[in-house]
C-alpha cells in the first residue's frame, strides 16, 4: 500500500495508465477463451469490459487478478508485471467476483475485520475503517448479525466493502450487479460512482448489460469469442452505429399504407402490428419532418429510439459472428 | 506462483518510485488471521460439532448396549476386562475420520462461495490458508475425542494406562489427527461440489469397522481378516488399545506411525498440487466465477 506511482523522480517516466495488457491469450484445451487482447486503463477512470456469457471476461479479471495464467502476453497492473510480481500486484488491487466471497458464519462486522488482518492495518485502523464501509453501504444496522441472514443485495455490499476494506487503487468487478433487482443495481451504481469521485480508484468492470457500461464507464470494450471487436467511449461506440428511428404505430391499414408509401425505402414495416420505422437522426427537424408527411390524427403513438449501444452490441458481435461461420 | 510467497521485491518495476520496493509478507500474522476465523467458523457450525462427536458417541452406544452382550461372550477382547474397553479405540480412530468429513465441507463451501480466491488476490501469505484450515480442524478434532472419552468414562470405560502410556496415546492421537487431516483438506480442496466433499471422505468412518475396531480379526473369514490386519486403520487401533489397556503393543506403533506420515504426505502433496493449480488443471475456470467461459 505504500507503493505510489507517477511521481517525478521516479525510476521511469510518470505512470497514468493503470492496466497494460498486450497480446494476452487464454485456452482451455482446445477452446481458445482469449485471442490476443490489447488494452489500456488509464489510472483514474472506469472502464468497462462488454460482452455476452461466455465471452471470456471473467477469464480476463481472473489473469488481471493473478488468480489465473495466461498462456501468452504481458500484463502489467499498475506497473507491476502481473507474473513476475504477482505479490505487489496484490498489495493494490481489490476483487469482487460474481458470487460473494464472504463467510457467512461470520458477521458483516467480523468479515471486514477479517480483512482489515489480512490487510495488515492495525486494530484501530481496522474499526474505524469498518464502521465507515457499513454506514457507506447500509449496512450499520446489519453489521452484528451473521451473513446467512443477508439478502442477496446486501451480501453483494458487503462483498465490494470488504473489497475496498484495504483502499485498493485498482478495483476489479466481475458482473457486480448480476442478480441484483433494479433497486440493487441503482444502489451499487452509486456506490461505485461515489468510489470514483471521492477517491482517486481506477475500476474495471465487466457487464452483460450495456446500460451499466454507458452509465459507469469512461471507457467501454467490446469482447466477443475472446477477442476486443470495438473500443471507446460510449459515445464513439454509439457513433459507430448509423442513427435512430421513429416508431409509428397507425390506426388503420389505410393510413399505414398511405404512409408507407410515402417514406418508401427510409422506412421498414411490420403489417402485423401496423407499424412503421421511419429513420431520423436525433434533431427535432428531422423527426417533425416526419410527422408533417402523414396524417398525424391517424397515428395511434410514436416512440422515438436514439442508438444505445445495445444496437452497438448487436451491430459489432453479430458481424463477428457471421464473419467467423 | 508460490516462489513469489517471500518478500518480493519490485525495485525494477516501472510504476514504483526507487525506494518504497517491496511488499512485506507476514506468515505468522496471517496464519494466525486464518486460524482466528477457521475457529470461529467451527464453534458456529453446531451441525458439524454434532456430527463430529454423535457418530461415534452413537457407535459407542450401540456397541456397548445393544452388540455389546453378545459380542462379549463370543470374542476373546485381546485382555480387556470388559467390551466397552475393547470397542473404544477403534470409535476414537472413527471420530478422527469422522473429523475429516468437517474439513472437507468446510474447505469445499470456502471454494465454491469464492472466499478462496478472494484471498488468493491478497497479498498474504499464501499457505497459511491451508496450514490454519489443517490446524483448526484438528484441533476441534481432537476436542471432539476428548469428549467422547468423557462419555465413554461415564458409560463405564475405565484404563490400566500408565501416565506414560496416556502421554503416548495422546501423542499418537495428535499425530493421527494432524496427517489424516491433510487428507480431508485434499478432499475438500479437490471435491467439484460440497456434496461430493462430504460424501468423500464418509467410507473412512466405516473403516474402522472392519478392521481391529469392534471385534478381533481372527474372529472373520481368511480374505476378509487379510484386509482387516493390514488396513491403515487397524494398527492405529492396536497401537491405541495397547496403551489404553496397557498392554503390549508390539510394533503396530512404527506401522500405524508409517501409515500415518503416508497418508499425512499424499494429502499434502495433493492439497498443494490442487491449491495452486486449480484452474489450469481443470480447463475450467475455478470456484466464485460461474458463468464463465467453459462452463
Amino acid at each position: 500500500m505504500t507503493v505510489t506511482y507517477g511521481q517525478p523522480g521516479g525510476t521511469a517516466a510518470a505512470v497514468s495508465t493503470a492496466i497494460e495488457v498486450s497480446g494476452l491469450r487464454k485456452s482451455f484445451g482446445d477452446q481458445v477463451v482469449l485471442d490476443g487482447i490489447d488494452l489500456s486503463v488509464p489510472e483514474g477512470s472506469v472502464f468497462a469490459l462488454l460482452g455476452p456469457n461466455g465471452a471470456g471476461k471473467t477469464t480476463m479479471v481472473r489473469i488481471l487478478a493473478t488468480l489465473s495464467a495466461a498462456d501468452a502476453g504481458q500484463v502489467r497492473v499498475a506497473g507491476h508485471d502481473i507474473v513476475r510480481e504477482p505479490m505487489a500486484v496484490r498489495s493494490v488491487i481489490g476483487v469482487t467476483g460474481q458470487f460473494s466471497a464472504t463467510d457467512t458464519y461470520l458477521t458483516a462486522e467480523e468479515n471486514l475485520l477479517l480483512m482489515a488482518d489480512l490487510w495488515h492495518l492495525t486494530k484501530r485502523q481496522g474499526r474505524q475503517r469498518s464502521a465507515e464501509l457499513l454506514k457507506l453501504f447500509d449496512l450499520a444496522d446489519a453489521g452484528r448479525k451473521p451473513v446467512f441472514t443477508f439478502s442477496g443485495g446486501m451480501q453483494r455490499r458487503l462483498d465490494l466493502a470488504m473489497t475496498l476494506m484495504g483502499s485498493p487503487r485498482i478495483i476489479f468487478l466481475d458482473e457486480p450487479t448480476a442478480g441484483l433487482d433494479p433497486r440493487g443495481r441503482r444502489t451499487m451504481w452509486d456506490l461505485i460512482r461515489s468510489l470514483v469521485r471521492n477517491q482517486a480508484v481506477t475500476i474495471f468492470l465487466t457487464t452483460q448489460y450495456l446500460e451499466e457500461a454507458d452509465q459507469l464507464a469512461d471507457l467501454v470494450a467490446v469482447l466477443d469469442d475472446g477477442e476486443i471487436v470495438a473500443q471507446g467511449t460510449a459515445a464513439e461506440l454509439k457513433g459507430r452505429v448509423p442513427g435512430g428511428h421513429a416508431l409509428l404505430t397507425f390506426t388503420s391499414a389505410s393510413a399505414f399504407d398511405a404512409a408507407a408509401r410515402q417514406f418508401g425505402d427510409r422506412a421498414s414495416r411490420n403489417d402485423e402490428d401496423l407499424t412503421l420505422q421511419v429513420a431520423t437522426d436525433d434533431s427535432a427537424r428531422s423527426v417533425q419532418d416526419v410527422l408533417s408527411r402523414i396524417d398525424v390524427d391517424s397515428v395511434r403513438h410514436v416512440t422515438l429510439h436514439t442508438p444505445d449501444l445495445d444496437d452497438v452490441f448487436l451491430a459489432l458481435t453479430g458481424q463477428s459472428r457471421k464473419a467467423q461461420s | 506462483m508460490t516462489n513469489h510467497d517471500t518478500v518480493v521485491s519490485s525495485a525494477k518495476a516501472v510504476a514504483t518510485p526507487s525506494g518504497s520496493a517491496s511488499v512485506k509478507v507476514y506468515p505468522l500474522r496471517d496464519t494466525a488471521t486464518m486460524l482466528r476465523r477457521n475457529v470461529k467458523q467451527e464453534m458456529r457450525d453446531k451441525v458439524a460439532i454434532i456430527a463430529c462427536i454423535g457418530i461415534p458417541v452413537l457407535f459407542l452406544l450401540l456397541f456397548v448396549y445393544v452388540f455389546g452382550g453378545a459380542l462379549k461372550e463370543s470374542v476373546k477382547l485381546a485382555g480387556a476386562p470388559s467390551y466397552i474397553d475393547y470397542v473404544l479405540p477403534g470409535l476414537i480412530i472413527m471420530t478422527a475420520a469422522a473429523g475429516l468429513i468437517g474439513i472437507s465441507t468446510q474447505t469445499s463451501v470456502d471454494m465454491t462461495v469464492g472466499i478462496i480466491d478472494r484471498f488468493r488476490t491478497m497479498a498474504i501469505f499464501r499457505p497459511s490458508i491451508l496450514i490454519a484450515r489443517v490446524v483448526a480442524s484438528a484441533l476441534q478434532t481432537l476436542a471432539s475425542m476428548v469428549v467422547v472419552f468423557g462419555i465413554a468414562f461415564a458409560v463405564g470405560f475405565r484404563s490400566n494406562a500408565t501416565f506414560m502410556q496416556w502421554l503416548g496415546a495422546a501423542g499418537l492421537l495428535a499425530f493421527i489427527t494432524v496427517t489424516l487431516t491433510w487428507l480431508g483438506l485434499a478432499f475438500g480442496l479437490a471435491a467439484k461440489t460440497v456434496a461430493s466433499a462430504s460424501n468423500g471422505p464418509f467410507p473412512l468412518i466405516l473403516l474402522p469397522l472392519v478392521g481391529s475396531g469392534i471385534v478381533p480379526t481372527a474372529t472373520m473369514p481368511t480374505g476378509l481378516r487379510y484386509f482387516a490386519e493390514y488396513q491403515p486403520f487397524s494398527p492405529m487401533i492396536n497401537t491405541l488399545r495397547g496403551l489404553l489397556l496397557g498392554t503390549s503393543i508390539g510394533w503396530s506403533w512404527l506401522i500405524a506411525l508409517a501409515w500415518c506420515a503416508g497418508l499425512g504426505l499424499l494429502g499434502l502433496v495433493w492439497s498443494i498440487s490442487v491449491f495452486n493449480r486449480r484452474d489450469r488443471k481443470r480447463g475450467v475456470p475455478g470456484p466464485g466465477f460461474p458463468g464463465a467461459p467453459t462452463q
